[in-house]
């Protein structure tokens, strides 16, 4: 069996289960947000049930339109307050909340080995750690928060492995844009991906959360690195409870077998309108952008804040564009902080913001007017998703976008 | 026995086209339509009637988890999707809300805007009237059937916990 396999059969008490099989899957973990719970909690109440299986096993993050926007945002932060008060789930409250996808596996309440559903299609960003976990809707959660159990399609494999040595500008980000600009936005529909090889396994967690964040970009289920050295030792301090190590089998059936060598691979730029429409960043150069955000749960971690800072550092962000950084959770924002990262960005000019979505998804803290672009370090690139429906966003590792925020224009660092 | 116009759109139709996120602060239905795929249509929610039918290419619905999708198209009155393929959280959550998707793409392939559709959802007979023209789309895994029957998952659910 491959890993995802070996995950679901595990939680649906079978020895062994084959792609197209339907199964009732136990859940290690229930995930919401501040949009989506809502929805998740009215139809929960239809169902006729007082509690919620299992209140540690159930989490909502108010982190979209937080801290509140406007009035219906803050109903809807407090219908998701009001429900895990009652219910005794885990909720984070503003100064202490992040992006759920990168408070989650920071606060330890999802392992290697777990099956992680929540209603948001980045849940898929668990993957990285050596579990299952895949984005659903509103009404799968709340029918999964009373039984504990949701029905899944065992999805096929694809198993992408990653060889070569990658130049320094290079990042995770770039090893997934590149897949999806190879294989398209459903190039992986219905699908497990499955990453491997060395250039992966020398990746951080931080580089494997980025590209399992994507995995849905290509439209698959999930996305699902091995748990090794380094993801136990994430993983050590932080677990709250006991996990399970899976790994494929030897001979394990895969769907489809990629390779990709990124010995020679550059930073990766996705144009207007779809996170497919990929390019080497020397062959976007020159667009000239009015926005650069630096943040989200594909890049919203400590790395990633290094990485732009070590662009930034004893340079100005250009006059005429705006760079807003975002923390993606109040851990990471202090790390910055100790670090000096923070002082860096403010002295080239930045905009520091405290952890939210904000201009991710277009809802708030740099929402882009027509005609303007942003380069972002997010995950979609959708027509209208920072704002006006004619604005474009283009999307690329956080380097690419602070070097780009000094130009005026989508560069590569080492043009600087 | 569903009747109604297609409104055809191309490949990978997203969530944030469907409804775009600045309207998510709210999750009532009738508000959401309002704005039903306004960023590639601004019209649309306008020239929408009662029981017209969505017909999309390949990938319909990719992007976001968000429930308000097939909420706000089925509160605007849309009968049914036809599509090549459906993004996967999309056709979960259409068949747990009550919102009827078909996989057909030969009737994708063989019918235009403004075709006028009859689509027998229990056989998935679609018969496009205007080109006289019968199309068949691919059955429902029983599972998933077993869901629809009950009403929706929510209903599923609960005969299930009755059931114990
Ligand atoms: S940062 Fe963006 S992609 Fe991630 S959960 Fe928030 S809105 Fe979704």
């Amino acid at each position: 069996m491959t890993l995802a396999e070996s995950i679901l059969a595990g939680h649906s008490s079978r020895e062994h289960v084959s792609p197209g099989e339907f199964l009732n899957v136990k859940v290690d973990m229930v995930l919401a947000n501040d949009i989506t719970g809502p929805i998740a909690i009215r139809e929960f109440n239809k169902i006729g049930v007082n509690r919620v299986f299992d209140p540690i096993k159930v989490v909502m993050v108010p982190d979209h339109f937080t801290p509140n926007k406007d009035i219906a945002s803050a109903e809807q932060a407090k219908t998701v307050r009001d429900f895990c008060r009652a219910q005794g789930c885990h909720y984070f409250e503003v100064g202490k909340v992040g992006i759920e996808h990168v408070l989650l596996h920071e606060e330890g309440l999802v392992l290697p080995g777990d099956v992680i559903i929540g209603a948001d299609s980045h849940t898929c960003t668990y993957g990285a750690l050596g579990a299952f976990a895949t984005g659903m809707g509103s009404t799968d959660i709340a029918s999964a928060m009373a039984t504990g159990e949701i029905w899944m399609k065992v999805p096929h494999t694809i198993r992408f492995n990653y060889t070569g040595k990658p130049d320094q500008w290079v990042t995770g980000k770039d090893y997934i844009l590149y897949a999806i600009g190879d294989i398209g936005v459903d190039g992986a529909l219905y699908s497990a991906m499955e990453f491997g090889g060395e250039a992966v396994d020398s990746l951080t967690l931080e580089g494997r959360f980025t590209m399992a964040n994507m995995a849905i970009e290509a439209g698959a289920k999930a996305g699902l690195f091995y748990c090794d050295e380094k993801t136990t030792k994430y993983v050590e301090s932080r677990a709250r409870k006991e996990y399970k190590i899976h790994k494929p089998d030897q001979n394990a059936k895969y769907a489809r077998i990629i390779d990709y060598n990124v010995s020679q691979l550059e930073p990766q730029v996705a144009y207007p309108h779809l996170p497919s429409n990929t390019r080497p960043v020397s062959g976007a150069s020159g667009v000239k952008i009015d926005q650069s955000v630096i943040g989200s749960c594909t890049n919203g971690r400590i790395e990633d804040l290094r990485l732009a800072a070590r662009v930034l550092e004893g340079k100005k962000v250009k006059d005429d564009v705006r760079c807003i950084i975002l923390p993606g959770s109040q851990a990471v924002y202090l790390d910055a902080i100790e670090e000096g990262l923070i002082e860096i960005f403010i002295r080239s000019g930045c905009a520091v913001s405290t952890p939210t979505c904000g201009p991710c998804l277009g809802g708030h803290m740099g929402i882009l007017a027509a005609g303007e672009k942003a380069i972002a370090t997010t995950n979609r690139n959708f027509v209208g998703r920072m704002g006006s429906p004619r604005s474009e966003v283009y999307l690329s590792n956080p380097a690419v976008a602070a070097a780009s925020a000094v130009a005026g224009c989508i560069v590569s660092p080492d043009s600087l | 026995m569903i009747k109604g116009r297609i409104y055809k759109f191309g490949a990978n139709v997203d969530t944030d086209a469907i409804i775009p996120a600045r309207y998510l602060n709210v999750s009532e239905p009738a508000e959401l339509a309002k704005h039903c795929m306004e960023d590639i249509d601004e019209e649309f929610a306008n020239r929408i009637k009662a029981g017209d039918i969505i017909m999309a290419t390949s990938n319909f619905g990719c992007g976001s988890s968000r429930e308000h999708a097939p909420l706000c198209i089925k509160a605007a009155g849309v009968s049914c999707v036809i599509a090549a393929t459906f993004a996967r959280i999309f056709f979960r959550n259409s068949i747990n809300i009550g919102l009827p998707l078909l996989e057909c793409p030969e009737a994708v392939e063989g019918s235009c805007e403004g075709d006028e559709l009859r689509v027998e959802l229990e056989t998935g007979v679609i018969e496009n009237v205007s080109r006289d023209k019968k199309f068949q789309a691919r059955p429902y895994p029983e599972f998933m059937g077993n869901i629809i029957n009950s009403g929706g998952l929510i209903e599923y659910t609960r005969k299930k916990l009755v059931s114990g």
